[in-house]
C-alpha cells in the first residue's frame, strides 16, 4: 500500500504526525477526541455527587453520613428482612408441619434441608465436620450408630438440650475414669480392654486373660453398656459391639478411655438457635442416611 | 489509540515518496507538510510542538445519495428492524407448560426459547457454539468483502442510518442543513431541530420497549406496560436502552465507530491484500482534474483521470472519510460513495466504478497493464466457511438429537464413605434429574457396578421391582438424596465405577451418568 502513495494523493490535511518513521511507516499524533475530555470532566462531578450522596469523608470523630444516610450495615439487615419475607410461606409451612410429615413432602423436605445444610455449616460443621462425617471423640452423624438415639425426637432432643451440657435437660452421663480415680487397677483395666475388644471381633493380645476381662466388665462396665456391652442410649453409654468407635478400636486407646474416662460435650443449642432452624437441622441430619424411624 | 490503528491510518496520510531523499529535501518536505497542515490556532490549545492534545469534533451532514448500495442498505435496515421490533410478537405452540412466545428469555423460569428450540440453563454451551458462529461468519465476511458487518448490518450503523434519514426529513438535506446551521435560531430551525429530536426519542423509546419484550410474554408485557403495571425493571431498561439508542445513533455516530468500536482495529489486523474493500481506484482516478482542465490536458497530450473532485463521494459519507485516501479506519465500507460516484460518472458519460469494491493488488495490475484477479476462495475463506460448515453441523446434530431426560450424580465430598455399625459400608451421592419433557414423568433409577447393592432414596418411598422411582414435574429438575450400601468385602482404598442409570417409567431410552463408589 506505500507504493500508493507514489500517485500523486494529497495526504488527508487533518492528520498530524510526530514525525517519527520507520520504513516508510509514520507514526500519527492522534488528539484525543474532546467529548472524551468531558466525559472525563464528568466522571470528576460524579465523583463529587458521590461524596454528597453516599458516606465518604472521614472527620475528626465521624464521618460524612450523606444525604440519605445510607450504611452498609442496614443495607444486610434489609436485605435479610426481604430474604425472610421471601422465606416466609416456607417457613409458616416448616413451623406448621409436625416432625414425622416433613419428609413426606418432596418440596418440604428440600427447604429444610437446604436451612438446615447453612444452619449445620454455621454451628455443627466445627465438630461434626462439613458433611456430619465427625471426628475422633466428635460423632459421625451419618452413620446408623446413635448415642442418644436417632429417631427424629431424638435428634432435636439432643440438638435442643445438648449432652452434658448447661441445660437440665440435657442428656446425662459421662464414663467415668476408672484408672485415674483408683477405681481399678491398671491389669484389670488392660484385661477388661481386651476383653472389650473381643465382644465386637477384634483381635486380642494371644495369652490375654478374656475371663478375668468379662468379670471385671459385668462388675464395673454392665452397669451402663449393659451386661453384653451393647450400649445403653439412656446413659449415652456406646455399644461396644458393632464396628463404629468414637475414640477408636485399638487397645491402647481403649485402655486410655477406661483409665481417663470420656465426657465430650455437646452445647445445648435451643438457647442459641430459633424452633425452625432446629427443625431444620433435625431433618437435615436425619436424612444424612442414618436416621432411624 | 492503538499504534496498530495509527500506522494504519499513516498509510493514508503518506505524502508523495518519501523515501529515497536526502535529508535536506526531507526536511523541506517537513516544513511544507507543517505550513500546508498545521491546524488553525486555537486559543485554549497551546501551541507547542506536540500539537493540539485535544480535537473537536468536526460535524458530519451525509447527503443522500440514491443507487445499488443505498437500496441494500435500506433493504436490510427494513429487514434487521423489522425482525428486531416485531419478532417478540410471533407465537409458537409447544403445548401446555411453556410459553408460547417464539423468541423469548426467561430469566425467572431459567430457560431460553427459540422457535422450536428450547435451553436450559445447563446447556449453555450451545452459547459457545453460536459466538463461534458469530466470530467465523464475521471473519469470512471481512474475508470475502471487508467490513460488511460495519457498512451493513451493525446495529450502530442501521440506527445512525435511521436517524440520520431522520435528521435529513426534518433539517434537510446536507446544503441545507448546513446553510441552516451557520443561520442564528430562529423558530422554524427550533422546530426542525425539536421535532428531530422528538423523532429520535421516539424510536429510541420504542428501541427499549422491544427489548424488553424478548424477556417476558409480549403481548401481556405491552398491556403492563400501558396500565402502569409492569415492573420497574421493565421500565429501568427502556429507559437505559432509550437513553443508549438516542445517545448512539443520535449524537455518538461515527465516533462510536472510529474511537469506541474494537473491531476496526481487530478487522485491520485480520484482512488481507485480496479481500474485497470499497476501494477509489486511482489507477483510472489520477491524476484528478475538473472536466474543463481535463479537456484542457487532453489537448495538451498530457494525461487526466476519471476523477473531477466533486467530493461527492467525501459528502455522502456517513463518518466523513475521503476515501480516495484510501484504506482508512474511519471508513465503514457501507458502498454510498460507490453510489455518488456512480451518479456523478453516469452523468459526465464516463464508466461507473471508480469508486468500487476492489483490492489494492488489481490497482497496481492495472497499472501495470495486466488484468485484475479476484481471489474470492481461497485458503483463509474455506478454512472460514468449513469452520462454520463444521460447527452449524455439530450445533444441529446436538439439538436434533437433544434428550428431554439428563441426569447428574455428585458423590458426597465428606464424609466420602461411611462404615455402619454391622461393617457395611455406604456412599452418599446427590443426584440431579433433568425433565425437559412437558409432562411429568417417573424415572426408575437403577444402580450397576457393585453386586450387593442397596439403594434408598431419601423421602422416597415409590418402587418399582425392588428400584427407587423419581418422579419430575414437567420441564423441571429435581435433586434427590441417593443412599448406596453394600457388604460386599472392598478391596484398601477400593474405587469401583458406578453407573447411574435413569429409565423414564413410561418407556423410552435411559440416560446415565458414571460416578464411582469409595471404600475404606
Amino acid at each position: 500500500m506505500s507504493e500508493h502513495a507514489e500517485h500523486a494523493h494529497k495526504p488527508l490535511p487533518q492528520i498530524a504526525t510526530t514525525g517519527h518513521e520507520w520504513d516508510g511507516i509514520h507514526e500519527l499524533n492522534t488528539p484525543l477526541p474532546r467529548w472524551w475530555l468531558w466525559l472525563f470532566y464528568a466522571t470528576i462531578i460524579w465523583a463529587v455527587g458521590y461524596w454528597i450522596v453516599y458516606p465518604s469523608w472521614p472527620l475528626l470523630t465521624s464521618y460524612s453520613k450523606g444525604v440519605f444516610g445510607w450504611h452498609a450495615r442496614s443495607a444486610v439487615v434489609s436485605d435479610l428482612a426481604a430474604l425472610r419475607a421471601q422465606r416466609g410461606p416456607m417457613v409458616a409451612q416448616l413451623e406448621a408441619t409436625p416432625l414425622g410429615d416433613i419428609e413426606a413432602t418432596p418440596q418440604l423436605l428440600d427447604f429444610a434441608r437446604a436451612l438446615g445444610r447453612a444452619a449445620f455449616a454455621d454451628n455443627c460443621a466445627p465438630c461434626h465436620g462439613a458433611g456430619g462425617g465427625g471426628a475422633r471423640g466428635y460423632p459421625n452423624l451419618t452413620d446408623d450408630d446413635w448415642l442418644w438415639g436417632g429417631t427424629l425426637a431424638d435428634i432435636e432432643q439432643t440438638i435442643r438440650h445438648g449432652a452434658r451440657s448447661t441445660d437440665d435437660k440435657g442428656h446425662q452421663g459421662s464414663m467415668p475414669a476408672f484408672g485415674r480415680d483408683g477405681m481399678l487397677k491398671r491389669d484389670d483395666i488392660v484385661a477388661a480392654a481386651e476383653y472389650v475388644r473381643s465382644l465386637s471381633g477384634l483381635s486380642t493380645t494371644p495369652g490375654a486373660d478374656l475371663g478375668r476381662g468379662a468379670k471385671i466388665f459385668a462388675d464395673n462396665c454392665a452397669v451402663c453398656h449393659g451386661p453384653e456391652g451393647k450400649g445403653n442410649r439412656a446413659l449415652g453409654a456406646p455399644n461396644l459391639t458393632d464396628k463404629i468407635w468414637l475414640y477408636g478400636p485399638d487397645t491402647k486407646t481403649i485402655i486410655d478411655g477406661i483409665w481417663n474416662g470420656h465426657g465430650g460435650v455437646m452445647p445445648a443449642w435451643g438457647a442459641k438457635l430459633d424452633d425452625v432452624t432446629i427443625k431444620a437441622l433435625t431433618v437435615y441430619v436425619h436424612t444424612f442416611g442414618g436416621g432411624e424411624k | 489509540m492503538c499504534p496498530g490503528c495509527d500506522t494504519a491510518l499513516s498509510m493514508t496520510a503518506a505524502t508523495p515518496s518519501q523515501q529515497g531523499f536526502s535529508p535536506l529535501t526531507k526536511l523541506v518536505e517537513e516544513a511544507k507538510r507543517t505550513v500546508d497542515n498545521a491546524p488553525p490556532p486555537h486559543p485554549d490549545e497551546p501551541d507547542d510542538d506536540d500539537g493540539p492534545l485535544y480535537a473537536a469534533r468536526r460535524k458530519i451532514y451525509p447527503q443522500h445519495v440514491t443507487g445499488t448500495y443505498r437500496r441494500i442498505k435500506w433493504a436490510v435496515l427494513l429487514v434487521t428492524l423489522g425482525i428486531y421490533y416485531l419478532l417478540p410478537f410471533v407465537r409458537w405452540d409447544r403445548g401446555p407448560n411453556a410459553p408460547d412466545q417464539a423468541v423469548l428469555i426467561d430469566f425467572p423460569a431459567r430457560r431460553f426459547y427459540f422457535f422450536f428450540i428450547e435451553i436450559w440453563p445447563q446447556e449453555v454451551y450451545y452459547l459457545t457454539g453460536l459466538l463461534i458462529l458469530a466470530a467465523m461468519a464475521l471473519f469470512l465476511m471481512n474475508a470475502v468483502a471487508g467490513r460488511v458487518w460495519c457498512g451493513y448490518l451493525c446495529p450502530q450503523t442501521v440506527w445512525t442510518d435511521l436517524f440520520l434519514a431522520i435528521e435529513r426529513l426534518t433539517e434537510g438535506d446536507r446544503r441545507e442543513h448546513l446553510l441552516r446551521d451557520r443561520q442564528p435560531w430562529s423558530l422554524d430551525r427550533l422546530a426542525r431541530a425539536g421535532l428531530k429530536h422528538f423523532l429520535w426519542l421516539m424510536v429510541a423509546w420504542w428501541t427499549g420497549g422491544a427489548w424488553v419484550l424478548y424477556f417476558a410474554d409480549a403481548p401481556t408485557l405491552v398491556k403492563e406496560l400501558a396500565t402502569l403495571q409492569a415492573p420497574l425493571a421493565a421500565y429501568v431498561f427502556i429507559a437505559m436502552l432509550t437513553f443508549t439508542t438516542y445517545a448512539l445513533a443520535g449524537w455518538m455516530r461515527e465516533q462510536v465507530c472510529v474511537y469506541m468500536c474494537p473491531w476496526p482495529r481487530i478487522q485491520a489486523a485480520l484482512t488481507d491484500e485480496y479481500a474485497l474493500n470499497v476501494t477509489y481506484r486511482y489507477d483510472r482516478g489520477e491524476p484528478r482534474a475538473s472536466l474543463k482542465k481535463a479537456a484542457a490536458l487532453h489537448e495538451h497530450g498530457q494525461p487526466a483521470g476519471d476523477c473531477i473532485d466533486c467530493l461527492q463521494c467525501v459528502y455522502v459519507c456517513p463518518t466523513g472519510v475521503d476515501i480516495r485516501g484510501g484504506p482508512n479506519l474511519g471508513c465503514i465500507q457501507c458502498g454510498l460513495c460507490i453510489d455518488a460516484c456512480d451518479a456523478v460518472m453516469a452523468k459526465i458519460g464516463r464508466p461507473a466504478r471508480l469508486i468500487a469494491y476492489d483490492t489494492d493488488v488489481n490497482i497496481k495490475r492495472r497499472l501495470q497493464g495486466q488484468q485484475p484477479f479476484y481471489r474470492i476462495v481461497r485458503s483463509r475463506t474455506v478454512l472460514y466457511a468449513v469452520v462454520i460448515a463444521l460447527v452449524g453441523v455439530v450445533m444441529m446434530y446436538a439439538l436434533t438429537t437433544r434428550r428431554h431426560e439428563a441426569v447428574n450424580v455428585l458423590h458426597d465430598r465428606n464424609p466420602v464413605f461411611v462404615r455402619l455399625s454391622d461393617g457395611a459400608v455406604r456412599n452418599a451421592y446427590t443426584v440431579r434429574i433433568l425433565n425437559k419433557a412437558l409432562e411429568t414423568q417417573s424415572f426408575i433409577l437403577k444402580i450397576s457396578g457393585l453386586a450387593e447393592a442397596e439403594v434408598t432414596v431419601i423421602g422416597g418411598e415409590a418402587r418399582r421391582g425392588g428400584d427407587p422411582v423419581i418422579e419430575v414435574g414437567p420441564d423441571q429438575s429435581r435433586e434427590v438424596r441417593v443412599l448406596v450400601t453394600t457388604h460386599q468385602e472392598l478391596g484398601a482404598d477400593a474405587s469401583l465405577p458406578l453407573t447411574f442409570t435413569i429409565v423414564p417409567d413410561g418407556g423410552g431410552a435411559s440416560v446415565s451418568a458414571a460416578d464411582h463408589f469409595l471404600g475404606p
